[in-house]
């Protein structure tokens, strides 16, 4: 827990496992001071498996991640407090996730790590309790964390400030901010269809490149694991060399050396792609992170064409009840509705009951009038604000996926490094043969 | 150097490819109808006595004054056939040929009545396999380019093996095969293959022989013949896996290249990088590609012959073996078996480090390929990337 119970907290972790994502990061996300993410150091250290009750009362194992922070002045003073920390589980960064994505409608919240496996090569165990499953996603939560810190709007969060530093109570925290109930109704304004007239176009574009990003990203990360099953199989074939060798060179006189250690360099060569695509999956990662990102760039549009819809809708509404205020005023039915019908069949009703109406439309029209104006101003407010941090994304995006690819090539000249020496090296041995 | 091999005082004239000699030397011991056994005549063996002290020097190549080619194959269309014809081109300065270059066209029946008549003349000698006549597994079409090119090869270095061969480089059917126009008239017999020749020998064998009476080389022999074809055979089998596993993974490649470039095509500044790396996948694609058919045309084709060799070796011990057999008869095959390791040895150690070879410049071509795009987005390529900042 926090000494101060607030802001003077500074420094920067390097936990050096990070290294490929933390590194990207990094330099995108110090802007010291303004964030959180400047005052506060903040890792996901570890995780641990649990076992407890659930809400229906039967018994679960879950892993739970330790969430560590530490002042940043302290680090940068060269003192060594040991860290504040906490545990939290998957679920309860989702709980924070969704906040966030209602309370900041026009922020692309980043994404949280996947929560079940997807685009698994073979090797790869889609079980949510296999350690390396385990480990990347702790990177990934850490991740998400360090994004959300270091965000210019979504670091002042009060809830999230909570989130990092106090264990108990959270959860209820959250729900008395009665988000909850936003969200429901989120949600199903997202799945609903309704036709907007006259949304920004700029909008209806980024979310055209959503729905597209969302389809190559998967493609392409569908690819990949296709890949790297099949190069799974040429490295582990060849520890049947290996093993061939062996017992060939058991029976050769003068062959028999130079059979044997190549079928070391074999046996080495088919093991060194384990490591070698593990350390792909964090290239997989990072493009996965931006897969999920388009479903946030998604709902920020989708939160425009709604805001959009409902100040056309209340227009409309207003729109309508104008006329027939004018109508009544007037007397002169433009448009049809049965108390026109009505009042030609059976006679204009009584002056008080007119005047009456009367009243209660001008109070409806005030009333529509002031809705008009917030839906406006929610609208453009929202244009506003989800344009800034639509470019800000953008930014992010290239900078982080072009450090992606490159992160790619580094991994292929390391692999190709590797194969250059084992197979040198079986030369060497097959020259002795 | 026609220097042979025979101490001038003994049979020297018995290497000499007089033709009636030699058929006179082996048609007599050689009838089938009769049964009788293999070439006996004292100097016959005396000459395949004389064969492993010279091994040495024959195997040294300065001494290669024989050269031969297989190539250009054709296609022969007749009223009742389709088959294809080889070129076999004979460059020598060996005295025993009347003249120095030979062109002439074979096919492959006629290499295996070639290596039918080694084999009758020299049932004691190892001699190189032929590639298969069908093949059965891959069910490659008989006529495809890459089946004829593989026959090819190996029909070349058949005769390349015989004419490294000290004793079967100086049979006269070899110099019939390789230097006349129709080999038809010279075919006088009908192709005797080794199992008609093999069954007599073993019969005659069998009468004489008893278990205990194996000498222990031929024992060793077989046991060392036994676990080498079963290895080499083991080897064949991983090369052909992984030249099956390859051919997956550069089916999944050529699928993998285009989601780069069709992501490239939604975005703006990370269009050219992403594009950058689709190339660059293609490009590993196509070193992928090389490696194959280098594993494919290099090592498996060595493999198989080796295979084949195992095969035919284990049957021909089995004969010598269990055959009552004049202490000579022994050492040939001994001598000839040193000089048959010897080879095998060579070749398959040159195919190995050719395959290795291959694989260096295989991973070499892709980290340049890689480097490359690393220094086209202006990234030192040794650097790492928490250290230095991006440019």
């Amino acid at each position: 827990m926090s000494e101060d119970g607030r802001e003077e907290l500074v420094g920067t972790d390097d936990d050096s496992e990070n290294m490929a994502v933390d590194g990207s990061l990094n330099n995108t996300m110090v802007e010291e001071g303004c964030t959180l993410l400047g005052r506060m150091e903040i890792c996901v250290a570890e995780a641990e498996k649990r076992s407890g009750k659930n809400a229906v009362n039967m018994q679960e194992t879950f892993t739970v991640y330790l969430i560590e922070t530490r002042p940043m002045d302290a680090v940068a003073d060269g003192r060594n407090p040991a860290p504040d920390s906490l545990w939290r589980r998957y679920s309860e960064f989702e709980l924070l996730r969704n906040y966030l994505i209602v309370t900041y409608p026009y922020i692309v919240v980043p994404p949280l790590p996947e929560k079940r496996a997807e685009f698994v090569w073979h090797k790869l165990s889609a079980d949510n309790m296999d350690p390396d499953f385990v480990e990347r996603r702790r990177v990934g939560l850490e991740n998400f964390l360090l994004r959300v810190a270091s965000h210019p709007v979504l670091s002042n969060d009060k809830i999230l400030y909570h989130f990092l530093t106090e264990e108990q109570g959270w959860k209820e925290v959250v729900y008395e901010t009665g988000f909850q109930a936003k969200a429901d109704s989120w949600l199903r304004a997202l799945s609903a269809t309704f036709r907007v007239r006259n949304p920004d176009k700029r909008f209806m574009e980024m979310k055209q490149y959503s729905d597209e990003l969302q389809s190559h990203a998967s493609q392409l990360l569908r690819a990949r694991a296709k890949v790297a099953d099949r190069l799974y199989g040429v490295y582990k074939v060849h520890g049947n060399y290996g093993r061939v060798f062996s017992e060939w060179s058991a029976i050769e006189r003068e062959m028999g050396d130079g059979l044997q250690s190549a079928g070391h360099h074999m046996d080495a060569y088919a093991a060194s792609i384990d490591d070698i695509l593990e350390e792909e999956e964090h290239y997989a990662d990072q493009l996965k992170e931006y897969l999920f990102y388009a479903e946030a760039l998604r709902a920020v549009c989708r939160k425009h064409e709604l805001t959009q819809f409902e100040l056309e809708m209340a227009s409309q509404d207003l729109i309508s009840k104008k006329q027939q205020r004018e109508e009544l005023a007037t007397g002169i039915v433009r448009t049809f509705s049965f108390k026109g019908m009505t009042n030609k069949l059976f006679g204009q009703e009584a002056p008080e009951q007119r005047e009456a109406r009367l009243k209660l439309l001008e109070e409806l029209i005030v009333e529509g009038e002031e809705a008009v104006k917030e839906k406006t101003v929610e609208c453009e407010e929202h244009v506003e604000r989800a344009w800034v941090d639509m470019q800000r994304f953008k930014e992010q995006k290239d900078k982080d996926l072009r450090e992606a690819l490159i992160n790619f090539a580094v991994m292929q000249i390391s692999m190709c490094k590797k194969g250059i020496q084992v197979w040198s090296n079986a030369k060497e041995c097959f020259l002795k043969m | 150097m026609s220097e042979h091999t025979v101490p001038a005082d003994l049979s020297g004239h018995m290497l000499d490819l007089d033709e009636d000699e030699d058929l006179e030397v082996f048609s007599k011991s050689t009838s089938l109808a009769d049964g009788s056994s293999m070439p006996n005549s004292p100097s016959s063996m005396v000459n395949q006595y004389r064969l492993e002290e010279d091994d040495e020097e024959q195997q040294n190549g300065n001494t290669k004054d024989i050269f031969i080619t297989v190539d250009n194959p054709e296609s022969h269309v007749t009223a009742i056939e389709t088959f294809i014809m080889y070129r076999v081109l004979t460059k020598t300065t060996r005295s025993e040929f009347d003249s120095c270059e030979y062109e002439v066209h074979r096919r492959y029946q006629d290499f295996l009545w070639l290596r039918s008549k080694l084999e009758e003349n020299y049932p004691t000698l190892i001699i190189h396999p032929l590639p298969e006549k069908f093949v059965m597994k891959g069910m490659v079409e008989r006529f495809s380019n890459d089946f004829i090119e593989t026959r090819r090869k190996a029909l070349h270095r058949f005769l390349n093996k015989i004419s490294e061969h000290p004793i079967l480089s100086y049979n006269q059917h070899f110099k019939v095969f390789l230097t006349a126009q129709e080999l038809a008239p010279h075919r006088k017999q009908s192709a005797g293959f080794l199992s008609r020749m093999g069954e007599t020998v073993r019969a005659v064998a069998n009468s004489v022989r008893g278990l205990s009476s194996r000498p222990e080389e031929f024992t060793l022999m077989q046991e060392y013949l036994e676990n080498f074809s079963n290895k080499i055979c083991s080897v064949n089998k991983v090369t052909q896996r992984v030249i099956k596993e390859q051919r997956e993974y550069l089916d999944e490649l050529k699928q993998y290249s285009p989601t780069y470039v069709q992501w490239a095509g939604l975005e703006g500044e990370l269009a050219e990088p992403l594009k950058d790396v689709a190339s660059c996948v293609e490009r590993c694609s196509k070193e992928t590609e090389e490696q194959i058919q280098h594993l494919s045309q290099v090592l498996l084709p060595i493999l198989h012959e080796y295979v084949l060799c195992g095969e035919t070796l284990k049957m021909q011990v089995e004969v010598d073996g269990l055959a009552d057999r004049v202490e000579m008869a022994n050492n040939a095959l001994k001598g000839d078996w040193s000089h048959w390791q010897n080879s095998m040895r060579t070749d398959l150690k040159s195919a190995f480090i050719s395959t290795a070879e291959k694989n260096v410049e295989y991973y070499e071509k892709c980290l340049a390929v890689w480097e490359l795009f690393l220094l086209s987005q202006r990234v030192e390529p040794r650097k790492e990337l928490d250290e230095e900042d991006v440019s």
